[in-house]
């Protein structure tokens, strides 16, 4: 009657001791965007918005898809953005209309990082 | 320049991540969002972050390999380090930051690995951002499991009579490994045995250079 719905006690992120494949070789150069959620995480951070605790309980809260299909810049940048408007830096209206005034900018990234 | 990197590699022998004339992505757009909203709430400026990237850029492997290499060759600096190697290091100039840093001496019978199961915690302020490979799913579940079949695969294979340690980095506190000096660099001037280090002996997953191929 009951299914078989074991919870090892670990969530997704827990994962050191578990299987898995070879460890990959590739390796990139950070681009400029990543470079600067990275800046963003330290300064914010820095100055008490949030702390790496919070950035690291977004990450944690993501579901292990988000780890497979996001870039790792990529979830930082959710995570200190959800960090932000939880510490009440912005809202999310302003974030919204301000990621809709950065779309209209152009179609690239450079085009858009340019007010 | 040509739009399409894909067949060309970086001086650091990497691939070019898609330059700014790739299509917008949504995460791009939240990182911009987020930075104009902070510098218009007068959280940080441009220049700040301009700065803050140009320290993270500026922080590399050179930095630890300074450091293990004062170790070879100043004893006090070495008993120092092992004792406290964020005072130290900061005494050097590094910026450590608030992280407790740890230093691991590798030695004939003892062999140091450095990992973050949880996440991708790393010595950043010492030796920069971390390696791609450190954050994968493979190095973080495997290396605290099976570290020997992990090291073999980065090309370093131990005698059995050598004990691995693994040190599993947390948000507060970070491990560099000081590998072991190569045997043939006696009276070698720290500059020149700094040259040795790479950064994966750093982290233990690699051996520094050996002197006659440096």
């Amino acid at each position: 009657m009951t299914k078989n719905t074991t919870f090892d006690g670990r969530r997704w992120h827990d994962m050191g001791g578990t299987a898995a494949g070879p460890v990959p070789t590739d390796q990139h150069d950070f681009s400029l965007w990543e470079k600067r959620v990275d800046a963003l995480m330290i300064i914010a951070s820095g100055k008490g918005h949030f702390t790496v605790d919070g950035l690291r309980r977004v990450l944690e809260d993501m579901s292990e898809d988000a780890f497979e299909t996001m870039t790792y810049y990529e979830r930082w940048i959710a995570s200190v953005n959800q960090n932000l408007i939880e510490a009440g830096v912005y809202t999310t209206a302003e974030l919204g209309q301000r990621m809709s005034d950065v779309a209209a900018r152009g179609t690239t990234y450079g085009e858009a990082a340019s007010e | 320049m040509p739009h399409d990197h894909h067949d060309h590699l970086s001086p650091s022998g990497h691939p070019y991540r898609p330059d700014d004339d790739h299509p917008l992505t949504y995460w791009q757009q939240m990182e911009i969002a987020v930075r104009e909203l902070l510098i218009e709430k007068g959280v940080t400026t441009a220049q700040e972050i301009a700065a803050q990237i140009d320290t993270m850029d500026a922080r590399n492997p050179s930095h630890g390999a300074a450091v293990v290499a004062r170790a070879w060759t100043d004893p006090d600096f070495r008993d120092d380090l092992l004792q406290d190697a964020s005072a130290a290091t900061r005494e050097m100039g590094f910026d450590i930051g608030p992280m407790r840093l740890i230093a691991l001496e590798n030695t004939d019978t003892e062999h140091n690995v450095v990992v973050c199961t949880l996440c991708s915690c790393y010595p950043r302020n010492l030796l920069g951002l971390p390696p791609d490979w450190y954050k994968s799913r493979a190095y973080r579940a495997r290396t605290v499991k099976e570290p020997r079949k992990v090291l073999a695969e980065f090309g370093v294979t131990l005698p059995d009579t050598t004990t691995v340690r693994v040190h599993d980095s947390t948000a507060d506190m970070r491990y560099v490994v000081i590998p072991a000096r190569p045997a043939g660099t006696e009276g070698w001037h720290a500059d020149d045995l700094a040259t040795l280090v790479t950064r994966d002996s750093m982290i233990g997953t690699g051996l520094p250079k050996s002197p006659d191929i440096a």
